[in-house]
Protein backbone atom coordinates (compact mmCIF):
# COMPACT_ATOMS: atom_id res chain seq x y z
CA UNK A 1 0.00 0.00 0.00
CA UNK A 2 2.47 2.37 0.77
CA UNK A 3 6.10 1.76 0.65
CA UNK A 4 9.18 4.83 1.27
CA UNK A 5 12.70 3.88 0.83
CA UNK A 6 15.63 6.31 1.57
CA UNK A 7 13.32 9.35 2.39
CA UNK A 8 15.02 12.37 3.65
CA UNK A 9 12.96 15.63 3.79
CA UNK A 10 14.90 19.02 4.36
CA UNK A 11 12.97 22.02 5.39
CA UNK A 12 14.78 25.45 4.04
CA UNK A 13 15.49 27.75 6.70
CA UNK A 14 15.25 31.47 5.59
CA UNK A 15 16.35 34.46 6.90
CA UNK A 16 14.38 37.94 7.32
CA UNK A 17 15.22 38.80 3.68
CA UNK A 18 13.52 35.31 2.74
CA UNK A 19 16.96 33.83 1.69
CA UNK A 20 17.67 30.32 1.86
CA UNK A 21 19.66 30.84 5.61
CA UNK A 22 19.88 26.78 5.79
CA UNK A 23 18.17 23.48 5.96
CA UNK A 24 17.04 21.39 8.81
CA UNK A 25 16.84 17.41 8.16
CA UNK A 26 13.36 16.53 9.48
CA UNK A 27 13.35 13.13 7.94
CA UNK A 28 16.99 11.29 7.40
CA UNK A 29 16.38 8.09 5.49
CA UNK A 30 13.48 6.52 6.16
CA UNK A 31 12.76 2.64 4.76
CA UNK A 32 9.03 1.97 5.46
CA UNK A 33 6.58 -1.26 4.06
CA UNK A 34 3.18 -0.95 5.16
CA UNK A 35 0.98 -3.88 3.58
CA UNK A 36 -2.87 -3.34 2.48
CA UNK A 37 -5.24 -3.19 5.23
CA UNK A 38 -2.69 -2.90 7.88
CA UNK A 39 -3.13 -0.95 11.31
CA UNK A 40 -0.13 1.13 11.86
CA UNK A 41 0.57 3.10 14.76
CA UNK A 42 3.45 5.59 14.16
CA UNK A 43 4.91 6.96 17.69
CA UNK A 44 7.56 9.52 18.80
CA UNK A 45 8.20 12.78 20.53
CA UNK A 46 7.11 16.37 19.63
CA UNK A 47 10.26 16.99 16.51
CA UNK A 48 10.94 13.51 15.68
CA UNK A 49 9.89 14.17 12.07
CA UNK A 50 6.09 11.65 12.72
CA UNK A 51 4.46 15.00 11.01
CA UNK A 52 6.09 15.28 8.39
CA UNK A 53 6.90 11.70 7.45
CA UNK A 54 2.51 11.54 7.62
CA UNK A 55 2.57 14.98 4.84
CA UNK A 56 4.45 12.88 2.73
CA UNK A 57 2.17 9.85 2.26
CA UNK A 58 -0.79 12.26 0.64
CA UNK A 59 1.56 14.46 -1.06
CA UNK A 60 1.54 17.43 0.59
CA UNK A 61 5.10 17.23 1.14
CA UNK A 62 8.32 15.77 -1.53
CA UNK A 63 11.22 13.89 -1.42
CA UNK A 64 14.21 16.08 -0.62
CA UNK A 65 16.14 12.23 -1.71
CA UNK A 66 14.01 9.26 -2.01
CA UNK A 67 10.96 7.78 -3.40
CA UNK A 68 7.45 7.41 -1.44
CA UNK A 69 4.90 5.01 -3.54
CA UNK A 70 1.59 5.36 -2.48
CA UNK A 71 -0.22 2.45 -4.04
CA UNK A 72 2.36 1.99 -6.67
CA UNK A 73 2.21 5.83 -7.40
CA UNK A 74 5.41 7.93 -6.88
CA UNK A 75 4.23 11.16 -5.32
CA UNK A 76 6.92 12.81 -6.85
CA UNK A 77 4.88 12.13 -10.29
CA UNK A 78 2.95 15.17 -10.81
CA UNK A 79 0.35 13.63 -12.83
CA UNK A 80 -0.14 11.22 -9.65
CA UNK A 81 -1.12 14.42 -7.44
CA UNK A 82 -4.60 13.98 -7.07
CA UNK A 83 -4.98 10.49 -7.46
CA UNK A 84 -2.22 9.78 -4.60
CA UNK A 85 -3.77 12.53 -2.41
CA UNK A 86 -7.47 11.22 -3.06
CA UNK A 87 -5.98 7.54 -2.03
CA UNK A 88 -4.26 8.34 0.93
CA UNK A 89 -7.06 10.93 3.02
CA UNK A 90 -5.77 12.90 5.75
CA UNK A 91 -7.44 13.92 9.24
CA UNK A 92 -5.62 16.31 11.47
CA UNK A 93 -5.28 17.29 15.02
CA UNK A 94 -7.99 20.18 15.35
CA UNK A 95 -11.55 19.58 14.09
CA UNK A 96 -12.21 23.07 13.77
CA UNK A 97 -10.04 23.49 10.79
CA UNK A 98 -11.43 20.87 8.68
CA UNK A 99 -14.68 20.90 8.73
CA UNK A 100 -16.14 23.93 6.46
CA UNK A 101 -19.58 23.19 5.14
CA UNK A 102 -22.89 24.47 7.56
CA UNK A 103 -24.45 21.00 7.56
CA UNK A 104 -22.61 17.50 8.38
CA UNK A 105 -23.85 16.12 5.82
CA UNK A 106 -23.10 18.54 2.90
CA UNK A 107 -19.30 18.98 4.95
CA UNK A 108 -19.17 15.34 3.87
CA UNK A 109 -20.48 15.76 0.46
CA UNK A 110 -18.05 18.55 -0.67
CA UNK A 111 -14.91 16.61 -1.48
CA UNK A 112 -16.69 14.02 -3.69
CA UNK A 113 -18.80 16.98 -5.89
CA UNK A 114 -15.29 18.74 -6.04
CA UNK A 115 -14.08 15.93 -8.14
CA UNK A 116 -17.09 15.81 -9.99
CA UNK A 117 -18.89 12.54 -8.82
CA UNK A 118 -22.56 12.77 -9.92
CA UNK A 119 -24.69 14.32 -7.69
CA UNK A 120 -26.96 10.53 -6.93
CA UNK A 121 -23.46 9.09 -6.36
CA UNK A 122 -23.03 11.68 -3.31
CA UNK A 123 -25.52 10.98 -1.48
CA UNK A 124 -25.10 7.52 -1.32
CA UNK A 125 -20.90 7.90 -0.64
CA UNK A 126 -22.42 10.73 1.97
CA UNK A 127 -25.16 8.60 3.48
CA UNK A 128 -22.42 5.46 3.86
CA UNK A 129 -19.38 7.57 4.82
CA UNK A 130 -21.80 8.82 7.97
CA UNK A 131 -22.76 5.61 8.57
CA UNK A 132 -19.06 4.01 8.80
CA UNK A 133 -18.51 6.54 11.66
CA UNK A 134 -21.67 6.27 13.67
CA UNK A 135 -22.61 9.87 12.59
CA UNK A 136 -25.56 9.45 10.06
CA UNK A 137 -28.12 10.25 12.89
CA UNK A 138 -26.19 13.66 12.86
CA UNK A 139 -26.73 14.47 9.19
CA UNK A 140 -28.68 17.54 9.48
CA UNK A 141 -27.14 19.52 12.26
CA UNK A 142 -24.96 22.39 12.07
CA UNK A 143 -21.06 21.45 12.90
CA UNK A 144 -20.77 23.93 15.47
CA UNK A 145 -22.97 21.97 17.72
CA UNK A 146 -21.44 18.93 18.24
CA UNK A 147 -18.83 17.72 20.21
CA UNK A 148 -15.25 17.43 19.36
CA UNK A 149 -15.15 14.07 19.13
CA UNK A 150 -18.15 13.90 16.31
CA UNK A 151 -16.66 16.97 14.56
CA UNK A 152 -13.30 14.54 14.20
CA UNK A 153 -15.68 11.45 13.20
CA UNK A 154 -17.44 14.31 10.43
CA UNK A 155 -14.11 14.84 9.07
CA UNK A 156 -12.92 11.43 9.19
CA UNK A 157 -16.09 10.30 6.92
CA UNK A 158 -15.45 13.21 4.77
CA UNK A 159 -12.84 11.58 4.04
CA UNK A 160 -13.60 8.34 3.44
CA UNK A 161 -16.24 9.73 1.18
CA UNK A 162 -13.37 10.16 -1.29
CA UNK A 163 -12.91 6.42 -1.21
CA UNK A 164 -9.53 6.33 -0.06
CA UNK A 165 -7.86 2.89 0.30
CA UNK A 166 -5.74 4.64 3.32
CA UNK A 167 -6.11 7.19 5.63
CA UNK A 168 -3.68 9.20 7.83
CA UNK A 169 -4.32 10.03 11.00
CA UNK A 170 -2.24 13.26 12.39
CA UNK A 171 -3.29 13.30 16.32
CA UNK A 172 -7.10 12.92 15.70
CA UNK A 173 -7.45 13.08 19.55
CA UNK A 174 -5.09 15.43 21.10
CA UNK A 175 -7.92 17.80 21.42
CA UNK A 176 -10.56 15.33 22.54
CA UNK A 177 -12.08 14.30 25.73
CA UNK A 178 -11.97 11.11 26.82
CA UNK A 179 -15.36 10.61 25.25
CA UNK A 180 -14.01 11.99 22.12
CA UNK A 181 -10.69 10.08 22.10
CA UNK A 182 -12.79 6.24 22.12
CA UNK A 183 -14.79 7.26 19.75
CA UNK A 184 -12.20 8.57 17.03
CA UNK A 185 -10.06 5.60 17.79
CA UNK A 186 -13.45 3.29 17.60
CA UNK A 187 -14.09 4.43 14.29
CA UNK A 188 -11.10 4.22 12.90
CA UNK A 189 -10.96 0.59 13.82
CA UNK A 190 -13.64 -0.40 12.60
CA UNK A 191 -13.10 1.14 9.07
CA UNK A 192 -10.10 -0.70 9.19
CA UNK A 193 -11.72 -4.07 10.33
CA UNK A 194 -15.11 -3.80 8.20
CA UNK A 195 -13.91 -1.82 5.00
CA UNK A 196 -10.22 -3.15 5.21
CA UNK A 197 -9.01 0.51 4.70
CA UNK A 198 -5.27 1.28 5.04
CA UNK A 199 -4.67 3.05 8.97
CA UNK A 200 -2.06 5.17 9.46
CA UNK A 201 -2.13 6.89 13.06
CA UNK A 202 -0.03 9.22 14.24
CA UNK A 203 -0.76 9.72 18.27
CA UNK A 204 0.59 10.54 21.92
CA UNK A 205 -1.43 7.98 23.87
CA UNK A 206 0.40 5.01 23.67
CA UNK A 207 -3.13 3.05 24.81
CA UNK A 208 -4.13 3.67 21.07
CA UNK A 209 -1.74 1.60 19.71
CA UNK A 210 -1.98 -1.30 21.50
CA UNK A 211 -4.57 -2.71 18.79
CA UNK A 212 -2.12 -2.11 15.74
CA UNK A 213 -0.59 -4.72 13.97
CA UNK A 214 2.72 -2.56 13.68
CA UNK A 215 3.87 0.41 15.53
CA UNK A 216 7.05 2.11 14.58
CA UNK A 217 8.95 4.94 16.51
CA UNK A 218 10.53 7.73 15.08
CA UNK A 219 13.60 9.57 16.63
CA UNK A 220 15.51 12.56 15.08
CA UNK A 221 13.64 11.89 11.28
CA UNK A 222 14.75 7.90 11.69
CA UNK A 223 13.18 5.31 12.81
CA UNK A 224 14.21 3.83 15.97
CA UNK A 225 11.96 0.67 17.04
CA UNK A 226 9.61 -1.36 14.70
CA UNK A 227 7.68 -4.40 15.57
CA UNK A 228 4.35 -5.40 16.90
CA UNK A 229 2.53 -2.99 20.18
CA UNK A 230 4.16 -5.62 22.82
CA UNK A 231 7.70 -6.08 21.35
CA UNK A 232 7.49 -1.94 21.27
CA UNK A 233 6.05 -1.86 24.62
CA UNK A 234 8.36 -4.28 26.39
CA UNK A 235 11.06 -2.11 26.30
CA UNK A 236 10.31 0.34 28.93
CA UNK A 237 13.47 2.08 29.30
CA UNK A 238 14.05 1.71 25.17
CA UNK A 239 10.63 3.94 25.25
CA UNK A 240 11.72 6.18 27.98
CA UNK A 241 14.80 7.60 26.33
CA UNK A 242 12.71 8.32 23.33
CA UNK A 243 10.94 10.60 25.22
CA UNK A 244 8.01 8.26 25.38
CA UNK A 245 5.98 6.15 27.31
CA UNK A 246 4.17 2.44 27.63
CA UNK A 247 0.83 2.38 28.59
CA UNK A 248 0.12 2.31 32.26
CA UNK A 249 -0.62 -1.43 32.44
CA UNK A 250 2.69 -2.03 31.16
CA UNK A 251 4.18 -0.02 33.24
CA UNK A 252 2.28 -1.22 36.39
CA UNK A 253 4.08 -5.05 35.42
CA UNK A 254 6.74 -3.55 34.85
CA UNK A 255 7.06 -2.11 38.34
CA UNK A 256 5.36 -5.25 39.78
CA UNK A 257 8.50 -7.47 37.94
CA UNK A 258 10.60 -4.90 39.31
CA UNK A 259 9.67 -5.64 42.51
CA UNK A 260 10.32 -9.12 42.26
CA UNK A 261 7.40 -10.74 40.77
CA UNK A 262 7.29 -13.24 38.03
CA UNK A 263 5.36 -12.04 35.08
CA UNK A 264 5.27 -11.55 31.20
CA UNK A 265 7.52 -8.48 30.35
CA UNK A 266 4.89 -7.77 27.42
CA UNK A 267 1.59 -7.42 29.20
CA UNK A 268 -0.51 -4.79 26.99
CA UNK A 269 -4.38 -5.26 28.73
CA UNK A 270 -5.64 -5.68 32.23
CA UNK A 271 -6.70 -9.33 31.54
CA UNK A 272 -3.48 -9.91 30.59
CA UNK A 273 -2.42 -8.68 33.66
CA UNK A 274 -5.34 -10.19 36.10
CA UNK A 275 -4.09 -13.47 33.95
CA UNK A 276 -0.71 -13.23 35.00
CA UNK A 277 -0.94 -12.39 38.72
CA UNK A 278 -3.84 -15.03 39.33
CA UNK A 279 -1.83 -17.97 37.33
CA UNK A 280 0.41 -17.11 40.33
CA UNK A 281 -1.71 -17.51 42.92
CA UNK A 282 -0.41 -20.97 45.46
CA UNK A 283 -2.44 -23.69 44.29
CA UNK A 284 -1.73 -26.36 46.58
CA UNK A 285 -2.39 -23.64 49.32
CA UNK A 286 -5.83 -24.30 48.14
CA UNK A 287 -8.09 -23.62 51.61
CA UNK A 288 -7.22 -20.18 52.01
CA UNK A 289 -7.17 -18.72 48.65
CA UNK A 290 -10.57 -20.50 48.74
CA UNK A 291 -11.92 -18.98 51.20
CA UNK A 292 -10.79 -16.08 49.80
CA UNK A 293 -12.31 -16.19 47.03
CA UNK A 294 -15.26 -17.11 48.24
CA UNK A 295 -15.20 -14.11 50.23
CA UNK A 296 -14.41 -11.74 47.74
CA UNK A 297 -17.07 -12.99 45.35
CA UNK A 298 -19.75 -12.66 48.35
CA UNK A 299 -18.75 -8.57 48.53
CA UNK A 300 -18.98 -8.54 44.96
CA UNK A 301 -22.50 -9.33 43.99
CA UNK A 302 -23.83 -6.36 46.09
CA UNK A 303 -21.15 -4.19 44.29
CA UNK A 304 -22.39 -3.54 40.99
CA UNK A 305 -26.26 -3.12 42.46
CA UNK A 306 -24.50 -0.07 44.38
CA UNK A 307 -22.99 1.53 41.48
CA UNK A 308 -25.58 1.22 39.51
CA UNK A 309 -28.44 2.03 41.10
CA UNK B 1 -8.79 33.90 51.42
CA UNK B 2 -9.09 33.18 48.11
CA UNK B 3 -12.34 33.32 45.55
CA UNK B 4 -15.51 32.60 46.88
CA UNK B 5 -18.12 31.62 44.17
CA UNK B 6 -21.79 31.82 45.60
CA UNK B 7 -24.10 30.53 42.91
CA UNK B 8 -23.38 31.46 39.92
CA UNK B 9 -25.08 31.24 36.57
CA UNK B 10 -24.39 32.43 33.02
CA UNK B 11 -26.52 32.23 30.13
CA UNK B 12 -24.79 32.88 26.86
CA UNK B 13 -27.27 34.53 24.43
CA UNK B 14 -29.61 35.54 27.00
CA UNK B 15 -33.24 36.69 26.19
CA UNK B 16 -32.65 35.11 22.52
CA UNK B 17 -33.99 31.72 21.07
CA UNK B 18 -30.02 31.01 20.81
CA UNK B 19 -29.89 30.91 24.90
CA UNK B 20 -27.78 28.53 26.25
CA UNK B 21 -27.34 27.76 30.03
CA UNK B 22 -23.58 27.22 30.18
CA UNK B 23 -23.15 27.61 34.07
CA UNK B 24 -26.76 26.38 36.29
CA UNK B 25 -26.18 27.62 40.05
CA UNK B 26 -22.67 26.94 40.85
CA UNK B 27 -21.20 27.15 44.13
CA UNK B 28 -17.35 26.56 45.49
CA UNK B 29 -14.80 27.65 47.05
CA UNK B 30 -11.03 28.23 45.94
CA UNK B 31 -8.67 28.95 48.55
CA UNK B 32 -5.12 29.79 48.39
CA UNK B 33 -2.54 27.30 48.10
CA UNK B 34 -4.66 24.01 46.60
CA UNK B 35 -3.76 22.32 43.14
CA UNK B 36 -7.53 21.54 41.75
CA UNK B 37 -8.37 19.73 38.85
CA UNK B 38 -11.27 20.72 37.01
CA UNK B 39 -12.73 17.97 34.73
CA UNK B 40 -15.78 18.20 32.27
CA UNK B 41 -16.49 17.09 29.01
CA UNK B 42 -16.46 19.47 25.77
CA UNK B 43 -19.11 21.54 26.18
CA UNK B 44 -19.79 21.48 30.61
CA UNK B 45 -19.11 24.52 31.17
CA UNK B 46 -15.35 24.56 32.43
CA UNK B 47 -13.97 27.11 30.03
CA UNK B 48 -16.97 29.80 30.96
CA UNK B 49 -16.72 28.93 34.72
CA UNK B 50 -13.04 29.67 34.56
CA UNK B 51 -13.70 32.69 32.44
CA UNK B 52 -15.96 34.18 35.44
CA UNK B 53 -13.44 33.54 38.04
CA UNK B 54 -10.69 36.43 36.99
CA UNK B 55 -14.04 38.57 35.49
CA UNK B 56 -13.27 38.11 32.03
CA UNK B 57 -17.20 36.98 31.40
CA UNK B 58 -19.74 38.30 34.22
CA UNK B 59 -22.07 36.15 35.67
CA UNK B 60 -25.68 36.72 35.36
CA UNK B 61 -26.77 35.88 38.13
CA UNK B 62 -24.58 35.12 41.21
CA UNK B 63 -21.78 36.09 43.31
CA UNK B 64 -18.19 36.12 43.17
CA UNK B 65 -16.33 37.02 46.04
CA UNK B 66 -12.21 37.97 46.50
CA UNK B 67 -10.68 38.17 49.64
CA UNK B 68 -14.37 38.68 50.43
CA UNK B 69 -15.19 41.36 47.99
CA UNK B 70 -17.97 41.21 45.53
CA UNK B 71 -15.71 41.33 42.33
CA UNK B 72 -19.35 43.24 40.28
CA UNK B 73 -19.00 45.62 43.26
CA UNK B 74 -18.94 49.23 42.55
CA UNK B 75 -15.55 50.01 43.87
CA UNK B 76 -14.26 46.49 43.03
CA UNK B 77 -10.38 46.92 41.39
CA UNK B 78 -11.14 44.33 38.29
CA UNK B 79 -7.12 44.96 36.90
CA UNK B 80 -5.98 43.86 40.31
CA UNK B 81 -8.04 40.43 39.92
CA UNK B 82 -7.14 40.11 36.40
CA UNK B 83 -3.26 39.97 37.52
CA UNK B 84 -3.75 37.96 40.69
CA UNK B 85 -5.89 35.53 38.93
CA UNK B 86 -4.10 34.14 35.80
CA UNK B 87 -5.66 32.12 33.23
CA UNK B 88 -3.37 30.66 30.74
CA UNK B 89 -5.34 29.15 27.79
CA UNK B 90 -4.93 26.33 25.48
CA UNK B 91 -2.28 26.24 23.50
CA UNK B 92 -0.81 29.66 24.69
CA UNK B 93 1.89 29.86 21.96
CA UNK B 94 -0.19 30.50 19.48
CA UNK B 95 -0.47 34.24 21.82
CA UNK B 96 3.30 34.62 21.75
CA UNK B 97 4.08 37.51 19.49
CA UNK B 98 7.04 40.05 20.54
CA UNK B 99 10.62 39.77 19.10
CA UNK B 100 12.63 38.00 21.54
CA UNK B 101 11.36 35.72 24.67
CA UNK B 102 12.21 38.18 27.16
CA UNK B 103 10.01 41.02 25.69
CA UNK B 104 6.79 38.41 25.53
CA UNK B 105 7.44 37.92 29.33
CA UNK B 106 7.58 41.47 29.72
CA UNK B 107 4.62 42.93 27.86
CA UNK B 108 2.06 41.55 31.12
CA UNK B 109 4.22 43.38 33.79
CA UNK B 110 4.18 46.41 31.25
CA UNK B 111 0.54 46.20 30.78
CA UNK B 112 -0.03 46.46 34.16
CA UNK B 113 2.21 50.21 34.40
CA UNK B 114 4.92 48.65 35.92
CA UNK B 115 8.22 50.32 34.95
CA UNK B 116 10.72 48.93 32.76
CA UNK B 117 13.34 47.67 34.87
CA UNK B 118 10.71 46.02 37.39
CA UNK B 119 8.95 44.37 34.47
CA UNK B 120 12.22 42.80 33.85
CA UNK B 121 12.78 41.74 37.06
CA UNK B 122 9.61 39.94 37.24
CA UNK B 123 9.80 38.69 33.44
CA UNK B 124 13.75 36.94 34.74
CA UNK B 125 11.81 35.35 37.45
CA UNK B 126 9.32 33.87 35.42
CA UNK B 127 11.75 32.53 33.40
CA UNK B 128 13.37 30.97 35.93
CA UNK B 129 10.17 29.20 37.03
CA UNK B 130 9.44 27.80 34.28
CA UNK B 131 12.85 26.77 33.63
CA UNK B 132 13.61 28.50 30.03
CA UNK B 133 17.50 28.41 29.30
CA UNK B 134 18.81 32.00 29.88
CA UNK B 135 20.27 31.16 26.22
CA UNK B 136 16.58 31.26 24.69
CA UNK B 137 15.87 34.94 26.46
CA UNK B 138 17.12 37.05 23.31
CA UNK B 139 15.84 34.34 20.89
CA UNK B 140 12.93 35.03 18.95
CA UNK B 141 10.02 32.98 20.55
CA UNK B 142 8.68 31.16 17.10
CA UNK B 143 12.54 30.15 16.89
CA UNK B 144 11.71 27.65 20.26
CA UNK B 145 10.58 24.22 20.28
CA UNK B 146 7.12 23.20 21.25
CA UNK B 147 7.67 22.56 24.70
CA UNK B 148 9.77 25.50 25.21
CA UNK B 149 7.07 27.53 23.48
CA UNK B 150 4.49 26.36 25.86
CA UNK B 151 6.62 27.40 28.42
CA UNK B 152 7.44 30.89 27.56
CA UNK B 153 3.50 31.49 27.19
CA UNK B 154 3.27 29.97 30.76
CA UNK B 155 6.01 32.33 31.86
CA UNK B 156 4.07 35.43 30.16
CA UNK B 157 1.03 34.51 33.01
CA UNK B 158 3.38 34.08 35.79
CA UNK B 159 4.99 37.51 35.33
CA UNK B 160 1.87 38.51 36.86
CA UNK B 161 2.43 36.96 39.97
CA UNK B 162 -1.24 35.67 40.23
CA UNK B 163 -2.11 34.14 43.13
CA UNK B 164 -4.18 31.58 41.52
CA UNK B 165 -2.92 30.38 38.53
CA UNK B 166 -5.70 28.23 35.77
CA UNK B 167 -4.19 26.03 32.94
CA UNK B 168 -6.33 25.12 29.96
CA UNK B 169 -5.40 21.86 28.91
CA UNK B 170 -1.71 23.01 29.06
CA UNK B 171 -0.43 19.44 27.89
CA UNK B 172 -2.54 19.34 24.72
CA UNK B 173 -0.60 18.21 21.76
CA UNK B 174 2.53 16.84 23.63
CA UNK B 175 4.08 14.04 23.71
CA UNK B 176 4.70 11.95 27.13
CA UNK B 177 7.75 13.37 28.40
CA UNK B 178 7.22 17.06 27.29
CA UNK B 179 3.51 16.58 29.41
CA UNK B 180 5.48 15.24 32.36
CA UNK B 181 8.02 17.82 31.87
CA UNK B 182 5.00 20.62 32.41
CA UNK B 183 2.57 18.81 34.95
CA UNK B 184 6.19 18.77 36.71
CA UNK B 185 6.56 22.41 36.62
CA UNK B 186 3.48 23.42 37.38
CA UNK B 187 3.66 21.15 40.51
CA UNK B 188 6.59 22.65 41.66
CA UNK B 189 5.68 26.09 40.74
CA UNK B 190 2.68 25.54 42.97
CA UNK B 191 5.41 24.48 46.22
CA UNK B 192 7.61 27.04 45.62
CA UNK B 193 5.38 30.19 44.92
CA UNK B 194 2.22 28.91 47.02
CA UNK B 195 0.31 29.44 44.45
CA UNK B 196 -3.43 27.82 44.20
CA UNK B 197 -3.64 25.73 40.65
CA UNK B 198 -6.53 24.81 38.60
CA UNK B 199 -5.94 22.46 35.78
CA UNK B 200 -8.64 21.81 32.87
CA UNK B 201 -7.73 18.99 31.74
CA UNK B 202 -9.12 15.85 29.32
CA UNK B 203 -6.22 13.20 30.98
CA UNK B 204 -7.67 11.78 33.86
CA UNK B 205 -4.48 9.85 34.63
CA UNK B 206 -2.93 13.56 34.92
CA UNK B 207 -5.23 14.62 37.31
CA UNK B 208 -5.04 11.61 39.50
CA UNK B 209 -1.65 11.71 39.46
CA UNK B 210 -1.33 15.56 40.68
CA UNK B 211 -4.10 17.12 42.12
CA UNK B 212 -5.48 17.39 46.05
CA UNK B 213 -8.99 18.51 44.74
CA UNK B 214 -11.48 17.51 41.66
CA UNK B 215 -14.10 19.73 40.77
CA UNK B 216 -16.34 17.68 37.62
CA UNK B 217 -18.63 19.42 35.69
CA UNK B 218 -21.59 18.73 33.67
CA UNK B 219 -24.18 20.60 31.93
CA UNK B 220 -23.41 23.24 33.27
CA UNK B 221 -23.48 21.92 37.01
CA UNK B 222 -20.82 21.73 39.42
CA UNK B 223 -21.52 17.62 39.90
CA UNK B 224 -18.80 16.34 41.92
CA UNK B 225 -16.11 18.12 43.93
CA UNK B 226 -14.32 16.30 46.35
CA UNK B 227 -10.60 14.44 46.83
CA UNK B 228 -9.93 12.60 43.64
CA UNK B 229 -9.97 8.75 45.63
CA UNK B 230 -13.62 9.93 46.50
CA UNK B 231 -14.45 11.32 42.82
CA UNK B 232 -13.16 8.39 41.06
CA UNK B 233 -15.30 5.78 42.76
CA UNK B 234 -18.05 7.29 40.71
CA UNK B 235 -17.06 5.33 37.53
CA UNK B 236 -19.93 4.58 36.14
CA UNK B 237 -21.12 8.24 36.68
CA UNK B 238 -18.02 9.81 35.07
CA UNK B 239 -18.97 7.37 31.93
CA UNK B 240 -22.33 8.56 31.61
CA UNK B 241 -20.59 12.36 31.74
CA UNK B 242 -18.69 11.18 28.47
CA UNK B 243 -15.35 11.24 31.27
CA UNK B 244 -13.18 7.97 32.55
CA UNK B 245 -11.79 7.17 35.48
CA UNK B 246 -7.72 6.45 35.19
CA UNK B 247 -6.74 3.76 33.37
CA UNK B 248 -5.23 2.51 37.09
CA UNK B 249 -8.39 2.76 38.34
CA UNK B 250 -10.06 0.02 35.43
CA UNK B 251 -7.04 -2.21 36.14
CA UNK B 252 -7.65 -2.78 39.98
CA UNK B 253 -11.45 -2.94 38.94
CA UNK B 254 -10.79 -6.06 37.16
CA UNK B 255 -8.43 -7.54 39.60
CA UNK B 256 -10.86 -7.47 42.31
CA UNK B 257 -13.40 -8.56 40.09
CA UNK B 258 -11.56 -11.40 39.43
CA UNK B 259 -10.41 -12.34 42.92
CA UNK B 260 -7.66 -10.23 43.92
CA UNK B 261 -8.63 -8.41 47.49
CA UNK B 262 -7.25 -5.58 46.53
CA UNK B 263 -8.57 -1.86 46.61
CA UNK B 264 -9.50 -0.23 43.56
CA UNK B 265 -8.52 3.26 45.19
CA UNK B 266 -5.08 3.01 43.85
CA UNK B 267 -5.05 6.02 41.17
CA UNK B 268 -1.49 6.17 40.45
CA UNK B 269 1.15 2.90 38.99
CA UNK B 270 2.81 3.78 42.05
CA UNK B 271 0.01 3.28 44.39
CA UNK B 272 -1.56 -0.19 42.38
CA UNK B 273 2.23 -1.47 42.65
CA UNK B 274 2.04 -0.60 46.05
CA UNK B 275 -1.02 -2.54 46.78
CA UNK B 276 -0.53 -5.15 44.78
CA UNK B 277 2.36 -6.29 46.54
CA UNK B 278 0.96 -5.61 50.19
CA UNK B 279 -1.58 -8.09 49.04
CA UNK B 280 0.83 -10.65 47.97
CA UNK B 281 2.50 -10.21 51.34
CA UNK B 282 -1.07 -10.89 53.38
CA UNK B 283 -0.98 -14.10 51.21
CA UNK B 284 2.63 -14.74 52.51
CA UNK B 285 3.11 -15.69 48.32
Amino acid sequence: MIKIEKLIHDYIQRDDEGNAAGTFRAIDGVDLDVRPGQFIAVLGHNGSGKSTLAKHLNALLFPTEGTVWVDGMDTKDEKNLWEVRREAGMVFQNPDNQIIAQVVEEDVGFGPENIGVPTEEIWQRVEESLKAVGMWAHRKKSPNRLSGGQKQRVSIAGVIAMQPKCIVLDEPTAMLDPNGRKEVIKAAMQLNRTKGITIILITHYMEEAINADKIFVMDRGKIAMQGTPREIFSQVERMRELQLDVPQVTLLAYELRKKGLDIPVSILTKEELADALLGQLPEEDGETAGEHDAAVQSEEKEAPHGTQG
Amino acid sequence: MGLKVEDISFLYERGTAMQVTALDHVSAEIPDNQFIGLIGHTGSGKSTFVQTLNGLLKVTSGHIYYNGEDIDGDKFDKKKLRSDVGLVFQYPEHQLFEVDVISDVMFGPRNLGLSDAEAKKRALEALESVRMPKSLYKSSPFDLSGGQKRRAAIAGVLAMRPKILILDEPTAGLDPKGRDEILGLIAGMKRELNMTIILVSHSMDDVARYVDRIMVMGGGKLLYDDEPVKVFRHVTELEELGLAAPQITYIMKLLKERGLDVSSDALTVEEAAAEIMAHRRELHV
